[in-house]
């Protein structure tokens, strides 16, 4: 662990909470900083209308951060869990899953029957529930390693998918944009129902991760290392593993998933701070939280062809983020093995 | 005894034959414990097993005179330090962070190193040579100044007994004595040092004593002059060896000589 490391977290803090206050200023309607800074800190003496506006914009900065943040470090925890730099949060078919559950909610009037348990959220929660409870099962019986939970994350991944592609070609066409709309993922929520449900959920697995990160940082050396080290590999390995699938099932049932937040900034973290988990897990929080809350802000200023309709984040973070992390592939590969 | 096994018996598969059978071993202070046989023999399940990351079917290993199941992992890491095969970290970290790891079961979670972990930390990567690599990145090194800096990581330890699976695997002649030689330094500072290796020679020369196994049993336990000669050796890896006295130790070394012109 680098002596810098602590300021750098301490940069990336304040840099994180610059974007979340700033972030409402963007929008159709652009807002002075100083009127965002106004409507957030003193609302009796803000224009009130600004003051809405704010609160509006502040429920999606917010739900933005806190998706950013959990799949950035449910990104980090997975590529060490999986001893594979290319782990995402979606490696082991949870966003398909999610997606998959989303789908039946939108395609059929799953809502209709089931009240709040056939919505979008619920069903995306249910389905990835399941889909990591299977997971789990099969892990078990067979004793997987890591390769074996990679191969059967994405076999299960491909099984969703095309069970997704199958309701999309059974669906009532009037349902299909909403549809595509869900899997291109946004932060396009009204209200604090959103940001407060992620919290609830996502938060406490987020906890358990980052009280993980000591134990992540020798089993990054391998299990039969860590082992000798002094870590309950089997338990930890477990908790981390299960808050990982939880904090990003929570993030993909509000917001569809957004993609390469989860790979992206785990990677970008490390170049800065080093390997550690113990720095680095609460620096991908800031880091992937400030990034989606940034490139959703970006998102809502780019006018989509005159169609009123705002580009969605996850299109943004894919187009940004690809070729970012292309640079940073071609930048490592000098330093590999 | 600080490390002892009683009648380990292990399979990897219900109803396969087991990968260890009624294998007995001691290792005590400041002994060097050499586990030699030829390829599937289970010298690296037997590992598995004395450092707890494996189950045993059937026998037991006791730690200090404790059940080592019954130890909790972090003190159990403070007197019994395992350095498996083909170890590596899955990201870049330099020399002296590797080391730094070794440190784990020592400190409080997290704690940042104090005086005594660096204190330790300088001692090991002094006595394993590898000072100078401290700020090198691990990834970097050769194969021989990996291995030094990997025991180092395993002596910050400050384990009462060192298990190694192959710690000269992939060495050349002078990087595999040289390990041995760190090994041998380690045990006469008190440490009870068991190496699982395939080397019968660097075996012969440090080891205090040999445990030859073969197909899951201990085939024959004793001083390397007692282990290795070719009446034991042969039924074990075939006839096409010789031993014959070492040209400078007092110990046996172990040749290839096929039967037939070669």
């Amino acid at each position: 662990m680098s002596r810098r490391g602590p300021v750098t977290l301490g940069l990336l803090v304040l840099l994180a909470a610059a974007v979340v206050v700033l972030a409402p200023a963007v929008g159709a309607v652009p807002l002075a900083p100083a009127e965002v800074l106004r409507a957030l800190f003193r609302p009796e003496a803000a224009d009130p209308v600004t003051v809405q506006i704010v609160r509006l914009r502040l429920a999606r900065v917010v739900l933005g951060f806190l998706v950013g943040g959990g799949l950035a470090v449910a990104g980090s925890a997975f590529q060490t869990l999986l001893a594979n730099p290319l782990a995402t949060p979606y490696t082991l078919g949870l966003a398909a899953a999610g997606s998959f559950g989303a789908f039946l909610s939108l395609a059929t009037s799953l809502t209709v029957a089931l009240g709040p348990l056939g919505s979008v959220p619920a069903q995306a929660l249910v389905w990835c529930g399941l889909e990591a409870g299977l997971l789990t099962l099969l892990a078990r019986r067979a004793r997987w390693g890591a390769p074996g939970l990679i191969l059967a994350g994405v076999t299960l991944n491909f099984v969703f998918a095309a069970a997704t592609v199958m309701l999309r070609l059974l669906a009532d066409p009037f349902r299909l944009h909403s549809m595509d709309r869900w899997l291109l993922g946004g932060l396009d929520v009204v209200g604090w129902t959103a940001p407060a449900w992620a919290a609830g959920m996502g938060l406490p697995a987020v906890a358990v991760l980052l009280l993980s990160a000591p134990a992540l940082d020798q089993l990054a050396f391998g299990d039969a290392v860590a082992h000798g080290r002094g870590v309950n590999v089997v338990r930890v390995r477990a908790a981390a593993l299960l808050a990982g699938a939880w904090v990003t099932a929570a993030c993909v049932a509000w917001t569809g998933p957004i993609a390469f937040v989860g790979l992206l900034v785990p990677h970008g973290v490390r170049l800065v701070m080093g390997p550690g988990h113990r720095l680095g897990l609460p620096a991908a929080v800031v880091t992937g939280g400030a990034f989606l809350v940034a490139c959703d802000a970006a998102a809502r200023t780019i006018p989509l062809l005159g169609r009123g309709a705002e580009l969605p984040v996850g299109v943004l973070t894919a187009l940004v983020g690809g070729p970012v992390f292309l640079l940073l592939l071609t930048g490592r590969n000098g330093r590999r093995r | 005894m600080t490390l002892r096994a009683r009648g380990l018996t292990f399979a990897w598969h219900r109803g396969a034959p087991p990968a260890v059978a009624g294998v007995d071993l001691r290792v005590g202070p400041g002994e060097l414990v050499a586990v030699v046989g030829p390829n599937g023999a289970g010298k690296s399940t037997l590992l598995g097993l004395l450092s707890g990351w494996l189950r045993p079917a059937a026998g037991s290993v006791e730690l200090e005179g404790r059940p080592l199941a019954r130890w909790p992992a972090r003190d159990r890491a403070r007197r019994l330090a395992l350095l498996p095969q083909d170890a590596a970290p899955l990201y870049d970290l330099t020399v002296r962070e590797v080391v730094a790891m070794g440190r784990h079961p020592h400190r409080g979670a997290w704690a940042p190193l104090d005086a005594r972990d660096r204190r330790v930390i300088a001692a090991v990567l002094a006595a394993t040579d590898t000072s100078d690599l401290r700020d090198r990145p691990f990834a970097t090194l050769s194969g021989g100044e990996r291995q030094r800096v990997l025991l180092a990581s395993v002596l910050a330890q400050e384990p009462a007994v060192l298990l190694l699976d192959e710690p000269t695997a992939s060495l050349d002649l002078h990087h595999g004595v040289e390990v041995f030689r760190h090994l041998a330094r380690a045990a006469r500072e008190g440490t009870g040092i068991l190496a699982v290796t395939h080397d019968l020679n660097l075996a012969a020369l440090f080891a205090d004593r040999i445990l030859l196994m073969d197909r899951g049993r201990a085939v024959r336990e004793g001083p390397p002059g007692e282990v290795l000669t070719a009446a034991t050796l042969r039924p074990v890896y075939g006839a096409d060896l010789a031993v014959v006295p070492h040209p400078t130790a007092d110990r046996p070394a172990v040749l290839p000589a096929p039967e037939g012109p070669p």
